[in-house]
């Protein structure tokens, strides 16, 4: 278990204040200026061999994302925008953060954008975290006031800008490319990639998205060296993450743990087992409502990381981990998650458009049983004529839950289309 | 250059292209909805998805990917094929499948596609989607139930032509293209007719009329305004049913105004069919013969010089040349075809020409407008400004009515006085023009159709030579013209050298000088001043020179006869006959040869090729068909004081400018609806 002295997040529940003053006692904010004065090169290089990789759900090293910002500029600023638009089912870790510590954020927003070379940081909250966009408002307000951002941050000589951009709660607009362009006024749809944003972003600058956690996650690391976050978790899974435990289990919380801990011994020893008992499990969805969901025989073993997740068919995602004992109806849940997507596909392109509501009217008639065995099939082929045919990945996200629900409880969906049948003859 | 491998084929290609246009010029043909050549790129429609080595195992959207050196691609590989079958299921699981009543039916790229990459059954046994029918002006008919959020029409009309009127609202299944029940306010906003890949944007004056395989195709040239757009005129039978656009890169791209497209209704109501002559103040119903016999009566004992002719604005060269050959031999050089008093003559060819072309504004890189609305007058020129200037490139300077033109500009004025200003080397806007490296003026007949006309010439001569606009290689001095015949007339000089101009005919005959005027489609003078003379009026529509017409003889319109137009830029080009003139109306050149054999002077040639080929001779820039010659460059105009007031825009109703328009219903209908504002109530609403 992750001891008390290693973690980051040490006032995720809130018992302290969030204020400057109660965060800087917490150790924030405590000689940034030296941090920023050992430059651009050791931040990048530093958060590249501490091995963080991305916390918003795909994973990318977040040292190599900041190493694409261009080194010199053609006259265009750079930018750094935290994607605070968390919205995805199961995860409440971004929240946390910027309820009851905010300052660990804001000055990740600095560090980071040194070690990137941007000037003007904005972060993009969720429209419907109205108490948290108060609270980072407060803090922004805090840290300016102490002249730790602003002209001439924490005495560096550099200077730094950060805003604060609330989203009106779209689910769409916490992919990257959709968050700038609603950042930018518009509607919020995803971009084309090529170009990446690093090359054309926001306002057609370079630009880094990178996830709250991401962010929080950096004054850390640069504080205690990329040594000491590298001593968590496997080879390519290093550090602490934040793990977001809801469903079936005794106690749900949101827990910092090291990476690579086992589904088992997370659930088991931070939320009080699940409920009935490790055998009453059924399934967990890992890493947010993206992801396949994973059944009981795979929880035993599983480790959470990115690596151990994806070998097993799912992924971390955003290490929200939904855990479903034998009572859920498992088909139905499923099908609610299709309903998600359905709701939340910007409408851009065909195949997400088309083949959500597609798949959330059949996921709709598989729950009472009304279909047929051989739909089963064709709901498959269709998750698969999504999945990687958008243009970003709110697709495959939404193919994803399916697929799973079809690799792993095809016998309950044609249970429940015999009965069905039987019922009706 | 870089090379790349399509299907196995190796390929050249330049940087900067797109996969899906690399494949093009490798010769296999991608399927698409959403791509445009001519609009930017979306990505949205998924079909022309390829597989792309190296890069991630899925399908790459070609539309939007930079092809790279080295890159190998796979059109119809199985990964292809399956991507492609199942967008275009998806594509189809929510269309309504209605082709047998849709307008679009054998012209439609999804039924197209869908014989290709289409299932021949539906595995999709949910409720389809409705989606409720909108209101997008007159012209364009919808219904978007077919609608596949291409959103070509949405960046089409903000892109190309300017206007935020049409989005997309909503978002997933229920994402909608509205333009929140209002028509589109652009005058170009059928193109997104043409632009629309299925049946959701649909022709409205052309619903349900015909099928496309029941019409004869005719490529023409049309006349609505001096731009000489190409265009294809399908006909069934004898009527025209509708004009769509051809493409031209020099002129018209792939556009056309909504005049040009839907004013053809007008072609059908208010013809003149049969020869008229007005006996005791009243027309009536004559043969040719007795036409004809009433203007030999009349012009029998008349010297040259008490009679004139006037050509209007959409007649061709040909039927020009024979009305002026007519004149002659009557011993009169009073022809005019500046029916709006342009003072400009043909002295100098480059001096009423669109000298850099339409095209070489897309070189410009500042621009002076004087006295002209673009945006009504040629929209087809208008959009090309704001093409380039969409790029950033182009500094725009606008002196007359301050407008909203699509794209911004500086305002100078709204009069001479400003222009004087540039003259003389004055102002911030000079500077810019001087330190362009391609400068324009375009000159409107707002500035010059004006009794101090020549002035104005003269000073806007005085800023393009000023300003370096004209040098080798580079002439930035442009005239406007609004009438498809100004150019031609200027060139085989339907100007009087020594005789009378419009204003002075008018005056002529109200003092009793000018006997008999002849006016060949010719209605935009001010009729009320021909009571003294016998008037004969050859043309199309019983329009106003109809009205005040002694002996009318019914002519063609621009649809019914080949004739040769030249553009304002110079440009010749020929039409074609799509239809027959109605009932008893010939051509316009045989009407005037046949009365000239009445007349005794019978001209000399007995057909058109005759006719063409000695104007050709005559004039032989006109033999150069689709080419334009550069006009030749000398001292124009009148150095002289300018009146004080504006210039003002000659026309008030895009609409409606010629017998053609004002005699059409849809054009009626947008003047009601987009110039007026006005909507009839459809019952449904308040």
């Amino acid at each position: 278990m992750l001891q008390d002295k290693d973690r980051m997040f040490t006032n995720l529940y809130g018992y302290h204040s969030w204020s400057l003053k109660d965060a800087m006692k917490r150790g924030a904010w405590d000689n940034t200026k030296a941090l920023i004065e050992k430059g651009r090169d050791w931040i990048c290089e530093e958060v590249k061999s501490s091995g963080l990789r991305g916390r918003g759900g795909a994973g990318f090293p977040t040292g190599l994302k900041w190493s694409f910002m261009p080194k010199e500029s053609d006259g265009r600023p750079s930018y750094l925008v935290v994607n605070a638009d968390e919205s995805e089912p199961g995860t409440c870790k971004d929240r946390e953060i910027m309820r009851n510590d905010p300052h660990i954020l804001i000055e990740g927003c600095l560090l980071a954008s040194v070690g990137m070379g941007a000037h003007a940081c904005y972060i993009y909250i969720r429209g419907e975290f109205v108490y948290e966009a108060q609270i980072l408002e407060a803090a922004i307000a805090e840290a300016y006031e102490a002249g730790l951002v602003g002209k001439n941050a924490c005495k560096s000589g550099y200077d730094f800008d950060i805003y604060l951009h609330r989203g009106a709660g779209a689910y769409i607009c916490g992919e990257e490319t959709a968050l700038i362009e609603s950042l930018e006024g518009k509607k919020g749809q995803p971009r084309l990639k090529p170009p990446f944003p690093a090359m054309s972003g926001l306002y057609g600058c370079p630009t880094t998205v990178n996830n709250v956690e991401s962010i929080a996650s950096a004054p850390a690391i640069l504080r205690r060296g990329a040594d000491w976050f590298k001593g968590f978790g496997r080879e390519n899974n290093h550090g602490t993450k934040l793990f977001c435990v809801s469903g079936h289990v005794n106690k749900p919380c949101n827990v910092e743990e090291a990476m690579s801990i086992p589904l088992k011994e997370l659930l088991e020893k931070h939320c009080g087992g699940v409920r009935g008992g490790w055998d009453n499990l059924l399934a967990v969805i890992p890493g947010g409502s993206s992801v396949p969901l994973i059944t009981k025989d795979v929880c035993d073993t599983v480790l959470m990381d990115y690596d151990d997740l994806k070998e097993n068919g799912t992924g971390l995602g955003t290490a929200a981990v939904i855990v479903m004992d034998k009572s859920t109806d498992i088909v139905a849940a499923i099908a609610r998650l299709s309903y998600f997507y359905k709701h939340e596909s910007c409408g851009q392109c065909t195949p997400c458009r088309e083949g959500t509501g597609w798949m959330w009217r059949m996921m709709q008639r598989m729950v009472v049983g009304k279909a047929t065995v051989e739909e089963i099939d064709m709901l498959w082929e269709v998750t698969k004529q999504i999945e990687g045919k958008t243009i970003c990945a709110l697709g495959d996200a939404a193919a994803w839950p399916i697929q799973g629900l079809i690799r792993n409880f095809r016998p309950e969906l044609e249970r429940r289309i015999l009965e069905a049948r039987k019922n009706a003859a | 250059m870089p090379t790349c491998k399509v299907d196995g084929k190796e390929v050249e290609f330049e940087n900067g292209m797109t996969v899906l246009q690399v494949c093009e010029q490798a010769g296999a043909e991608i399927p698409r909805f959403c791509y445009h050549e001519r609009l930017s790129i979306a990505g949205n429609c998924r079909m022309c998805l390829v597989e792309v080595k190296p890069g991630p195992p899925k399908p790459a959207a070609s539309c939007a990917l930079p092809a790279g050196d080295g890159m190998e691609i796979f059109t119809d590989s199985e990964m292809v094929r399956s991507a492609r079958n199942g967008v275009m299921e998806f594509l189809l699981i929510n269309h309504p499948l209605d082709c047998p009543v849709c307008d679009q039916g054998g012209e439609c790229d999804l039924q197209d596609q869908a014989m290709i990459f289409g299932r021949g059954f539906s595995r999709f046994d949910e409720d389809k989607r409705a989606v409720k029918e909108k209101y997008m002006g007159p012209l364009i008919g919808t219904v978007m139930t077919r609608c596949i959020h291409c959103t070509r029409c949405v960046r089409f009309s903000t892109e190309v032509a300017g206007v935020t009127d049409m989005g997309l609202l909503n978002r997933g299944e229920h994402a909608e293209i509205s333009t929140l029940e209002k028509a589109v306010s652009s005058e170009l906003s059928g193109n997104v007719i043409d632009l629309c890949p299925v049946g959701a944007l649909t022709s409205k004056p052309y619903a349900f009329n015909a099928r496309p395989w029941e019409l004869k195709k005719t490529e023409s040239v049309d006349v609505m305004d001096a731009v000489g757009s190409n265009i294809r005129i399908d006909t069934r039978g004898n009527e025209v049913l509708r004009v769509l656009p051809r493409l031209n890169e020099d002129v018209n791209e792939e556009w056309i105004s909504d005049k040009t497209r839907f004013a053809v209704d007008g072609l059908r109501r208010q013809r003149l069919d049969r020869p008229y002559i007005r006996k005791d103040g009243k027309l009536t119903a004559a043969s040719w013969d007795e036409a004809f016999a009433a203007i030999a009566e009349a012009v029998k004992g008349k010297s040259g010089s008490e009679i004139a002719a006037v050509a209007g604005d959409q007649v061709d060269v040909e039927s020009m040349y024979a009305l002026k050959a007519l004149l002659a031999s009557l011993g009169s050089n009073n022809v005019d075809c500046r029916q709006d008093g342009a003072k400009i003559d043909n002295t100098h060819r480059g001096s009423y020409l669109f000298n850099s072309s339409i095209a070489g504004i897309e070189e410009a890189d500042a621009l002076l407008i004087v006295g002209t609305n673009p945006r009504w007058e040629a929209p087809i020129i208008n959009a090309r400004i704001r093409k380039q200037w969409l790029t950033g490139g182009l500094k725009v300077g606008l002196i007359g009515s301050n407008l909203d033109l699509t794209y911004d500009y500086d305002y100078l004025g709204a009069g001479p006085d400003s222009l004087k200003e540039l003259a003389a080397g004055k102002g911030d806007f000079f500077k810019v023009l001087k330190g362009a490296k391609n400068p324009m003026i375009i000159v409107g007949s707002g500035a010059i159709a004006r009794a101090d006309g020549a002035q104005v010439l003269a000073a806007a001569k005085a800023v393009a030579d000023k300003a370096g606009m004209v040098r080798d290689g580079w002439n930035g001095f442009n005239i406007l013209h609004r009438a498809a015949s100004r150019v031609g007339g200027l060139d085989i000089g339907f100007v009087p050298e020594k005789g009378q101009d419009v204003d002075s005919m008018l005056n002529g005959v109200v003092k009793g000088e000018v006997k008999v005027v002849y006016l060949l489609e010719a209605d935009e003078i001010d009729t009320s001043k021909l009571n003294n003379a016998f008037v004969v009026y050859q043309g199309h529509h019983g329009d106003k020179g109809a009205h005040a017409a002694d002996v009318i003889l019914p002519g063609a319109a621009y649809t019914e006869k080949s004739g040769t137009y030249v553009n304002t830029e110079g440009r010749v080009q020929v039409s074609r006959v799509a239809a027959f003139p109605p009932g008893e109306a010939k051509e316009d050149w045989a009407i005037l040869r046949a009365l000239s054999a009445k007349l005794e002077k019978t001209l000399p040639f007995d057909s058109l090729t005759d006719l063409r080929n000695k104007m050709r001779g005559e004039f032989p820039h006109l033999a150069e068909v689709d080419s334009v010659s550069a006009g030749n460059w000398g001292d124009f105009g009148v150095a002289g004081d300018m009146a004080p007031g504006a210039f003002e825009n000659p026309i008030e109703n895009f609409y409606m400018t010629c017998p053609i328009s004002r005699a059409s219903e849809t054009m009626a209908q947008c003047t009601q609806e987009v110039v007026l504002n006005v909507r009839e109530a459809t019952g449904t609403n308040a």
